[in-house]
């Protein structure tokens, strides 16, 4: 018999003051009693509508079964078929817009808490594994994979584990890519990430740091000089964009991510870091997305005294999770909505002192389907700061495709690749990810990831 | 990990060092750049390719004591390794096609100023360099610049060594003396680079100058070395690190140049403090 009950299990969390202040995760995930409870909330629809949501299709019910069951390193394996990175998805995957939004209990009350029992079991296993991965067999081939991040771990790691030889290229000196410049420690620790890799280590993937694949080596070198049979290409969306308003390089404006490279991958929030950053006292966040609101929170969290979100449309268009949202306003994060920036204004020695908004009402919906935000004439109004962090989105880094002859890339700059397989114009060259869709989730990219490799294993394991 | 194979101390604030990184020695072109750490948690910093010996697998980067980050690097002995050693970054500077040219380097500048006579005298270039330096002692480079100059001009602040002056001075005379240069190249210090480019504007002389902002990742993906150039915002690490000289908003760089200085003053003295 189902447990009945209309709401979830509530996510522990540390108190909203308290961890305003530190870098401890903020959701401290469910106890034993809590996942048996929860994981009883599914009616194990035949239809499964939940695994239709999930871009990897995890095989949700049959996870949940064995929760319930309290068998959770079978929960875990049963994941660990479709998902390469349980532990990280259970943390940052927008599942109340994925396998949640179609789960049956959602209809009268809360969907059954998929996430968070995802990382309840994925955490268990953590804890009690402590099997060496066994290696498979080698088949011959060599596989390259660019960019450490979601799409190129999961894809490295699917075709480790069918034999091929993976080398991942990472430019940066520590592998992950945006899990560990990106996301912020209190939302997905660090240690997580590096257990995930060296999971992939120890089945037999090497990774390469300080490797900018298009300066170091090209793609052609990769596929004709080093012996690679194909290349994956996962190098994200990294280049930040601007708004083009004055006063952008005024000192004391980031761009988000700056700002999290700083925080996250170059510890500057630890004593004793090396790394420099802004001691601000008046922070203003401009963008509605997850990263506005890591940025936002890793500003709190470096002692600011004040924080705002400045957004041009309405909390119902924000495209953060409304996790995320709810945490940062539980944080102090005061949100300026339905306004947007059209100058800042620096002292005499170019130093950030004010940003100039206009208010914006909401006309028509665009092509995005929501409603376009429209200026309200002569609304201008200042707000004073000290330090501006642009979160206004990213774009695929254009260095690839500028040293790799007949790979087509869209006008925005993203690669052209199948949407089911990732084959790009480029024989033997696929890609996913942010690097083609521009700046997405986390699961999409690894959903990428997977079907490439897949795609991958299909062109050569019918090579002659 | 990547070794360093040689070490010399070309004056009391400048070093030179040869990195064993074979792949980056392969592609390197004057110009271009490395990112490298000092240890596991230290700062990412960038410093231009000096020279490359493709034979032997070697690099070199030549690096003044300017704060925490490089009196750690200084530290660091032949024999040693640097755990982060990331390029060849930024886009290599042409020097296709020239016929006439003056090379400018100022202090620790002339590091990369030098590879790039180099290149271009080996193209046939005609190549005037103009060197300055505070004092004798600082000098570096003098007889590697003579081998690849048609005329070379030391020019030190107090009159130690060459003659005494500004670099804009040399050029000055030499323009006056009716050289007609189709480039100048200036490196060295912001203000330095900000000068050139005022002098040689009225001539309308073509003047690259090569802007080391502020960088973390190197690749475009953060965006803290940008600057002004012609009114658009540019990366110094992708776009650059040439940008024409007389396009580049100087006073804004110097600004942001400036951003953590007393962060850096604060590392430099908690690291000199901890030696005592």
């Amino acid at each position: 018999m189902p447990n009945m009950s209309k709401e979830k299990q509530p996510m522990p969390t540390q108190d909203a003051k308290a961890r305003a202040k530190n870098y401890s995760e903020v959701a401290l995930g469910y106890t034993t009693e809590q996942a048996l409870d929860e994981a009883q909330r599914c009616l194990h629809c035949k239809h499964k509508p939940c695994v239709a949501g999930c871009p990897v299709a995890i095989d949700i019910p049959g996870f949940l079964k064995q929760t319930a069951e309290g068998d959770f390193e079978a929960a875990y394996q049963t994941i660990a078929q479709a998902s390469s990175l349980p532990a990280v998805c259970g943390r940052v995957c927008p599942q109340e817009t994925q396998c949640e939004q179609l789960c049956v209990r959602g209809i009268k009350g809360e969907p059954v808490a998929i996430g968070r029992l995802e990382r309840f079991v994925a955490d268990a296993h953590l804890a009690s594994d402590s099997r060496a991965a066994e290696k498979p067999t080698p088949n011959g081939f060599k596989v390259a994979v660019i960019g450490s991040g979601p799409a190129g771990l999961t894809c490295a790691g699917r075709l480790a584990r069918l034999g091929y030889a993976v080398t991942v290229f990472e430019a940066l000196h520590l592998a992950g890519g945006v899990l560990v410049y990106g996301i912020p420690e209190f939302r997905l620790p660090k240690a997580i990430v590096q257990r995930e890799i060296d999971g992939l280590r120890a089945l037999g993937v090497e990774v390469q740091t300080n490797m900018v694949i298009g300066r170091v080596l090209s793609i052609d070198e990769l596929l004709e000089q080093q012996g690679y049979s194909v290349v994956f290409i996962g190098s994200g969306a990294g280049l930040p964009r601007f708004m083009n308003i004055p006063g952008e390089n005024l000192n004391g404006v980031y761009s988000a991510n700056e700002f999290l490279t700083r925080v996250n991958l170059m510890k500057a929030y630890q004593d004793g870091c090396p790394t420099p950053i802004q001691q601000a006292k008046k922070v203003v966040v401009v963008g509605g997305g997850n990263v506005a609101m890591d940025a936002a929170r890793c500003a709190l969290r470096l002692n600011a005294e004040e924080v705002h979100i400045v957004y041009r449309r309405s909390l119902t268009e924000l495209p953060a999770r409304a996790e995320e949202v709810e945490h940062a306003e539980e944080e102090g994060v005061i949100f300026d909505l339905l306004c947007n920036p059209i100058s800042i204004e620096g002292d005499e020695n170019l130093n950030v002192k004010s940003i100039t908004c206009v208010r914006m009402g909401l006309g028509e919906p665009d092509e995005s389907g929501r409603r376009r935000p429209v200026v309200i004439p002569n609304s201008e109004f200042t707000i004073e700061c000290d330090c501006v962090i642009m979160s206004i989105g990213t774009s695929p880094n254009p260095l690839i495709k500028a040293t790799t002859e007949g790979l087509d890339t869209t006008r925005w700059g993203g690669i052209i690749a199948d949407e089911t397989t990732g084959q790009t114009s480029r024989p033997s060259v696929y890609a996913g990810g942010d690097a083609v869709t521009g700046a997405a989730t986390v699961i999409l990219a690894m959903g990428a990831g997977k079907a490439a490799a897949e795609a991958i294993h299909a062109q050569l394991s019918t090579q002659p | 990990m990547y070794p360093i194979v040689n070490k010399v101390e070309l004056n009391p604030t400048v070093t030179r060092m040869d990195i064993y990184a074979p792949l980056i020695a392969a592609k390197a072109q004057p110009g271009q750049f490395v990112i490298l750490r000092v240890d596991a948690c230290g700062e990412r910093i960038p410093l231009t390719v000096a020279d490359t010996d493709p034979d032997k697998g070697l690099v070199t980067i030549i690096f003044q004591i300017v704060g925490a980050t490089t009196a750690l690097l200084n530290q660091k002995q032949a024999g040693e390794s640097l755990p982060d050693f990331v390029g060849p970054l930024g886009l290599p500077t042409h020097t296709e096609g020239v016929k006439k040219v003056a090379v400018v380097g100022g202090g620790v500048g002339c590091a990369i100023a030098y590879p790039v006579a180099k290149k271009l005298h080996a193209q046939g270039a005609a190549v005037h360099t103009v060197i300055g330096f505070r004092e004798n002692d600082l000098v570096i480079l003098r007889d590697e610049f003579a081998a690849v100059s048609d005329e070379l001009i030391l020019m030190t602040d107090d009159g130690s060594a060459g003659q005494k002056g500004l670099v804009t001075q040399a050029l000055q005379a030499q323009l006056d003396a009716g050289n007609d240069y189709d480039l100048v190249i200036a490196i060295g210090p912001l203000v330095m680079m900000k000068f050139v480019s005022a002098l040689t504007k009225p001539y309308n002389i073509r003047t690259l100058v090569s802007m080391n902002s502020i960088m973390i990742d190197g690749t475009g993906m953060c965006g803290c070395c940008r600057l002004t150039v012609g009114g658009q915002t540019k990366f110094a690490c992708v776009d650059g690190p040439d940008f024409d000289g007389h396009l580049v908003d100087f006073d804004e760089s110097l600004a942001r140049a400036g951003m953590y200085k007393e962060h850096e003053r604060e590392a430099y003295c908690k690291l000199m403090k901890n030696e005592e």
